[in-house]
């Protein structure tokens, strides 16, 4: 949460900005280190950090558990990957736009749902996202999905005539994405409207005897959610460089409750571990066996509700908490 | 006309597959007010079972009871050492868990069992039946559904312990009160919902071909069928099942295709939600305080 | 003495509400629980059904209950009418009154429903309707039948009286006078009215702040004029 800084200042006694500096530098250090595969994973990672923050909005700080994040990162693939491809658009262009349809996807499935609270939301986003492989198959708008065979796009290279490959400007191009919408949820989240987007999940009656207008705040918070995962998706399909419907089962938006609850439910820094889970360990777990990642995936799950259910950032906040003491 | 009676007739025939589902989601949702998001995976690990036993040598219907029987107890076992230990936590660490049990099981699933789509065998007359109105199948996993629900209402309207665990469910503090043994009554009705599935997955398995995700798509018509008849009453719930099955049907048929179907789940839940949220049949309990 | 409790202590939280209490319910006798509101009279019930956290002995004819599960210590004899009459408001006035008998397993259980229904005659009006839709009154004959089906020997009952207007709690007054005594059913009765309370109690005890303040047998109790002033008001 906003107290994470602070503590580290503390912790390390130096000035804020040092260490928002120093961050920097880890960050950008891979460019010139680490292999171009390795980069393109930390480039994912980056990439599911930005989608599961999406659902961290909705389902950590909100409250309102939504199963189904996974339909907006596809429909936000498959908006980048349709306007570069057949209409020939610039792939920056693409993501505003990505954000701006899930927006208002997430408002129109946020809405009905919303209103009666309670499971109705994970009931509806679930089935949304079980539905989405197909919808994406649909013959009558095969011409712009490319139906099952999906849509190949092409990377874009470094602008300016900078001496970087592809690979290596993909990496900073999501990175300064990423860094971009972590500063505003940050900042989202400090401000009035994120206590109230708190107090509805903390205090609901309360919050509605104070006159807020709860099924209308949590809408607009699933849309904002919507809009940053939908983001996430666009950025996926640039950095992949292909959308096919089955890479969007409903496994996508279990990927991502996954990575939530292991990085840390309702925190900012959580989702850059969880983007970092989902990356990487399957890719350790796949050597063992074809469903293995699936397997240790729902065992790592209910191992961290059971143990530590503020997940990774959780633990390293008490860790610091206990240095410091 | 014959088509459009053989797909209403169809539409019934599956509708009892999502009734079963969509009855269990409901015995669970009752006791707990958890939606298990994991019934249609453990429901096709039961399958599975079931088709080792068959191909073990066991005759169809022992094979049949014997793998309602291990469903049984493992829906009480996860139940006791999942459910059990998390009884207080909160709706987002259940719901946590019910994926994790989604992942687990239809991975281990696919682990043992492998991926590959696999034939299942098929107790009834396996044919069209009444000049092509109907399959023998059809009918005979109507008949099952039918008996299955039949017993279901009777246990819980008629014997003490269907009794108790209605109690349990609506209000657990009285139930203590007279003596009923409420964390059991959950545990039952977690075996018995898994039973219930077990026995759809068995009866769809020959249509649909048995594969690890083979009920993701029930589940969600489930879902829908709950919704519409109201996730609070199991009686709506079955209801609902058939309603959603024939509409299901008619509209592949008719109007969308067969492409489209999980969509069309999806647009009922939705139009339940925007229409008639608390579904068909959801009870207002009177209440004159 | 069918039931003692010897230095109880209780509480829902990190606190305790009751600070060690002893009191005593002998067989068959009416034993009522007075104080004024938050005194800890529902507290005690509580403890004794093994609701909430407790410390201290409460022995059922000197067996222990503590840490008992409650369906286990109601499986022991004890019935709890408890406060709000925990009614089963979905299910039938029927399927309630089967539920009071859920744990019996011998033949009387039907003679038993005629009883109550000699007793309650307007459970029998409203047998087959949804129990919810009673008024306060009869949620509250229902809650007494339901404990009584359950055959105890002791029965706890938190506030019968109240929101139920002056006839209607004469009338269930009467009714358990009777059930008392051809049933020698002990009884714990928690009264805000005391005067009610000690009309049909044998002894009582006075309970305040989570403390005994003051016991002994219900007539002296009604007689001595300061008890009465400070304690019952009025």
């Amino acid at each position: 949460m906003a107290s994470e800084t602070p503590l580290l200042k503390r912790l390390l006694g130096v000035d804020q900005r040092v260490f928002w500096a120093l961050g920097l530098v880890l960050l950008v250090a891979p460019v010139f280190t680490v292999e171009s595969y390795r980069l393109f994973q930390l480039t994912l990672a980056a990439i599911y950090a930005i989608a599961i923050l999406g659902l961290n909005i909705i389902t950590g700080y909100n409250g309102q558990i939504s199963l189904g994040h996974g339909a907006f990162y596809a429909v936000g693939a498959y908006v980048a990957a349709i306007m570069m491809d057949k209409m020939g658009l610039p792939y920056w262009s693409t993501l505003p736009a990505a954000a701006v349809i899930c927006g208002l996807v997430g408002f129109g499935i946020g809405f009905p749902a919303l209103r009666l609270g309670g499971l109705y939301l994970a009931l509806t986003t679930f089935s949304l996202a079980v539905a989405v492989p197909q919808l994406l198959k649909y013959k009558g708008i095969e011409q712009w999905t490319g139906g099952v065979q999906g849509v190949l796009v092409f990377k874009p290279d470094a602008p300016f005539g900078l001496p970087l490959s592809s690979d290596q400007y993909m990496y900073l191009f999501t990175l300064a994405m990423a860094v971009l919408v972590f500063v505003l949820v940050r900042n989202l989240m400090a401000s009035r409207i994120g206590r109230a987007i708190m107090a509805i999940r903390d205090h609901g009656l309360a919050a509605e005897a104070m006159g807020m207008d709860i099924a209308r705040l949590k809408t607009n918070t699933f849309a904002v959610s919507a809009m940053i995962t939908g983001l996430a998706g666009a950025l996926s399909a640039i950095a992949v460089e292909f959308v096919s419907p089955d890479s969007f089962s409903v496994n996508l938006s279990i990927t991502l409750f996954v990575g939530m609850v292991v990085g840390g439910v309702a925190s900012i820094i959580g989702p850059v571990f969880g983007g970092l889970f989902v990356v990487f360990v399957p890719n350790l777990a796949e050597e063992i066996s074809k469903a293995a990642p699936g397997v240790i995936y729902g065992f790592i799950l209910i191992l961290f509700l059971f143990v530590l259910p503020g997940g990774v950032a959780g633990l390293l906040r008490r860790l610091v908490a206990r240095l410091l003491r | 006309m014959n088509g459009f009676i053989h797909q209403v007739i169809a539409g019934i025939a599956t509708g009892g597959i999502y009734a079963s589902v969509a009855l269990a989601l409901v015995m669970i949702y009752q006791a707990t007010h958890h939606v298990n998001f994991a019934q249609g995976e453990m429901a096709t690990f039961s399958t599975y079972i079931a088709l080792t036993l068959v191909q073990a040598g066991l005759p169809f219907w022992v094979a049949f009871f014997a793998t309602v029987g291990v469903s049984f107890c493992l829906g009480v076992l996860i139940e006791r050492v999942l459910m059990r230990p998390m009884a207080h936590a909160t709706v987002l660490t259940h719901v946590g868990l019910f994926i994790g049990l989604v992942l687990v099981v239809s991975n281990l699933t696919g682990w043992v069992f492998d991926y590959t789509v696999k034939p299942f065998p098929t107790p009834f007359h396996d044919g069209p039946l009444l000049g092509g109105l109907v399959t023998g199948h059809e009918l005979g996993s109507t008949a099952v559904t039918l008996v299955v629900l039949g017993l279901v209402y009777v246990f819980f309207r008629y014997t003490r312990l269907g009794l108790a665990m209605r109690a349990a469910a609506y209000n657990p503090a009285s139930a203590r009160l007279v003596g009923v043994r409420v964390g059991w009554m959950l545990a039952l009705g977690w075996g018995l919902a898994a039973g219930i599935g077990a026995i759809a997955g068995i009866m769809v398995a020959p249509v649909v071909f048995l594969e690890p995700n083979m009920m993701l798509g029930i589940l969600l018509y489930a879902f829908a069928g709950a919704l519409l008849g109201g996730i609070d009453n199991p009686g709506g719930a079955v209801v609902g099942g058939f309603a959603v099955g024939v509409i299901e049907n008619l509209g592949g048929t008719y109007i969308v295709g067969t492409e489209l179907k999980l969509t069309m789940a999806l647009v009922i839940i939705i139009g339940v939600l925007l229409v008639k949220p608390a579904g068909l049949f959801g009870r207002v309990v009177l209440s004159r305080v | 003495m069918l039931l003692e409790v010897k230095g109880l202590k209780a509480g829902y939280g990190p606190s305790w509400v009751l600070h060690g209490i002893d009191l005593a319910v002998a067989e068959g006798g009416v034993t009522a629980l007075l104080g004024a509101n938050g005194a800890g009279k529902t507290t005690t019930l509580r403890a004794i059904c093994g609701m909430i956290r407790t410390e201290g002995e409460i022995l059922l004819a000197g067996k222990r209950l503590n840490g008992l599960a409650t369906e286990n210590i109601v499986r022991q004899g004890v019935a709890h009418v408890p406060d709000g009459r925990g009614t089963f408001m979905e299910l039938t006035v029927e399927e309630n009154m089967r539920l009071g008998a859920i744990t019996r397993h011998d033949r009387d259980v039907a003679a038993d429903f005629e009883r109550m229904f000699e007793l309650f005659p307007r459970l029998k009006q409203r047998f087959r309707q949804q129990a919810g839709t009673l008024s306060g009154g009869e949620q509250q004959m229902l809650a007494i039948a339901r404990a009584l089906l359950l055959r105890p020997r002791l029965l706890l009952m938190d506030e019968p009286s109240f929101g139920l207007a002056p006839l209607i709690v004469q009338e269930i007054f009467d009714i358990m006078r009777r059930v008392q005594r051809e049933q020698r059913v002990a009884i714990l009765l928690v009264e805000q009215n005391a005067n009610l309370a000690l009309e049909i109690a044998d002894t009582a005890f006075l309970l305040e702040t989570g403390r005994i303040v003051v016991s002994g047998t219900a007539a002296e109790i009604r007689q001595d004029e300061s008890i009465r002033r400070s304690y019952l008001g009025y």
